[in-house]
């Protein structure tokens, strides 16, 4: 077997934040957090940002907990990267450019970055919900929702 | 047990299961997801279409010639199904599978027999079909669970099962064979025990169907229930097992048509049994598609299938215990049908991509078991089972796939 193919999806950047994911942590002081819950398979995360709501609402540090498989691992690791320095609403809209990349719809989807690397997800519809857990917790934040997120509902 | 079947035996047996020439991401399919749900022979197939093209109609109703024709099928189906178990035919209740058949019993056993303050004795090893429905037994009426703990191996740990039983216990709702990590329980001294302290047991046989022969009178058993689609049949078809005197003295399930006598607006008589338990049209073509599977089992024999299994189940022990960072969670003394592992730190959802690449289909999860999973402290397992149409070459390209996912996340 080649193990090119295998790449598709678990490219060397998503096996690399996987195994060493950055941004795994809880910043000293912060005022969002929330978490996410897929019940189907255990996986949990909580999502903590410091939003500067004195210089336009910046996000000026954001960190993450949890523990689930490599695609939820890594796709957790990669949003804290590239959220870090936007606006809220920034933050919002590369969601949306996100949950589109992965749900198969890349080409409508252009200045994700690095984030580009999950549009492989497409093709396993039953992972789409391990890499877009992590955003759903980081808009219920930024949204200051009630309680825990879960996939399921 | 039989003798095994040579290859020649198990490439006749694969003509007979036409999806098993699947293409799965331009792979061979290697289908090792049985525990989950078995494919179809074409006898199943061609039972249910026979029906569909020729029988179609509703049962126990018309007078006319299909009617007739339909409630033929689904009665001799039902007669098979009674052979099969050594029950009678008024002790086989068709239900749409073992689901079904607990939460059958968790009512009707439960509205009548079992109040505040009473006990049931289920174990580690269930699935939650045989949990949830005894919990919401024990909500509405104020009863609770007794559970029989899990050893390290994955056996039950029979000396605290028999000091579970007090002059509270009710019932005992039993696995016969863990879906989760394979374990065969030695149910016949469990149902001695709960025999000793006159408790009637509940067997889940939905694992064991597919395995071993079934005989209701040899097992002492009071209820027992599998479902169709784990045994070469159909979804949405199963079987409830009831000793008759047991049946007897229970109050109906569901109201509706099928399951009456007379109906009034003063006084409705409920029917015989098993139609009693049976309200509404029924799922005939299930019930004819899982005779026909009944009869493709007893055509090869359960005890070859058995053989052939065993040798299966051991090769698949074998082949993953030699990959690097392989653990097997549960090495049960008595294993049927599957194995389940862990890989290194691979989350079991991204071995079981990474293997449906390769074209292997297994389960990754917590396979309906949470309470096991948290027992062995795992989020879930990746876990391979087999069927007669598995082959040693599809245990060995499971040790390959697992091999390479191993190296792609080392």
């Amino acid at each position: 077997m080649s193990s090119g193919e295998f790449r598709e999806l678990y490219q060397q950047l998503i096996l690399d934040h996987s195994r060493n994911p950055r941004n795994s942590r809880r910043p000293e002081v912060t005022n969002r957090s929330a978490d996410g819950h897929n019940p189907l398979c255990g996986d949990r995360v909580t999502v903590h940002l410091v939003v500067d709501d004195a210089k336009g609402g910046v996000i000026k540090d954001i960190g993450f907990e949890g523990s689930g498989c490599a695609i939820s691992t890594a796709s957790a690791s990669m949003m804290t990267e590239a959220v870090r320095g936007k606006t809220p609403e920034e933050a919002l809209r590369m969601f949306e450019g996100f949950r589109l990349l992965v749900t198969g719809h890349a080409e409508a989807t252009p200045g994700l970055g690095k984030l580009a690397v999950f549009s492989g997800v497409s093709e396993y519809p039953s992972r789409i919900k391990c890499a877009i857990l992590v955003w759903h917790a980081l808009k219920s934040a930024i949204l200051r929702e009630e309680g825990s997120v879960s996939t399921e509902n | 047990m039989g003798e095994p079947m040579n290859q020649k035996d198990v490439e006749a047996i694969r003509e007979e299961f036409p999806i098993l020439r699947e293409k799965v991401r331009g792979k061979p399919l290697v289908y090792l997801d049985n525990a989950a749900t078995t494919q179809k022979p074409r006898q199943v197939l061609e039972a249910m279409q026979r029906y569909y093209l020729r029988d179609n109609s509703n049962v126990h109703r018309g007078v006319h010639t299909l009617s007739e024709r339909a409630s033929k099928g689904y009665e001799d189906a039902r007669a098979k199904v009674a052979r099969y178990l050594n029950a009678t035919e008024s002790e086989v209740i068709f239900v749409r599978g073992a689901t079904e058949g607990i939460n059958l019993i968790a009512n009707t056993f439960g509205a009548r027999f079992v109040g505040s303050g009473d006990e049931i004795i289920v174990s580690e090893l269930e699935h939650h079909s045989n949990i949830v429905p005894w919990q919401l037994l024990c909500d509405r009426v104020g009863a609770r669970l007794r559970v029989i703990p899990v050893r390290e191996n994955g056996d039950l740990a029979f000396e605290i099962y028999e000091s579970h039983f007090s002059s509270r216990t009710k019932l005992v709702a039993l696995t016969m064979v863990s879906n989760a990590i394979g374990t065969v329980n030695h149910v016949g001294s469990f149902v001695q025990v709960a025999r000793d302290h006159g408790v009637p047991v509940l067997l889940d046989a939905a694992q064991c169907a597919p395995h071993f022969p079934l005989d209701v009178r040899a097992l002492d058993c009071d209820f027992l229930t599998f479902s169709g689609h784990k045994i070469y049949g159909p979804t949405g078809i199963g079987v409830l097992y009831g000793k008759k005197s047991v049946l007897e003295s229970l109050p109906p399930f569901m109201g509706g048509g099928d399951m009456i006598r007379s109906v009034s607006f003063q006084k409705t008589e409920y029917g015989e049994l098993p139609y009693r338990f049976e309200a509404g049209t029924p799922n005939i073509a299930g019930a004819v598609g899982l005779a026909a599977a009944l009869e493709y089992v007893e055509r090869i024999g359960m005890d070859r299938i058995a053989a052939h299994e065993t040798l299966l189940v051991s090769k698949l022990v074998e082949v993953l215990t030699v990959v690097p960072g392989v653990r097997l969670v549960g090495n049960p003394k008595v294993r049927a049908g599957v194995v389940s592992f862990l890989v290194g730190n691979i989350h079991p959802h991204d071995l079981g991509t990474l293997l449906d690449q390769e074209g292997v289909a297994i389960r990754a999860g917590h396979h309906c078991a949470q309470p096991l999973m948290q027992r062995f402290r795992v989020p879930g397992t990746a876990r391979a089972s087999v069927a007669i149409y598995n082959t040693v070459e599809e245990v060995e390209a499971l040790g390959a796939a697992v091999r390479s996912a191993a190296e792609v996340f080392r």
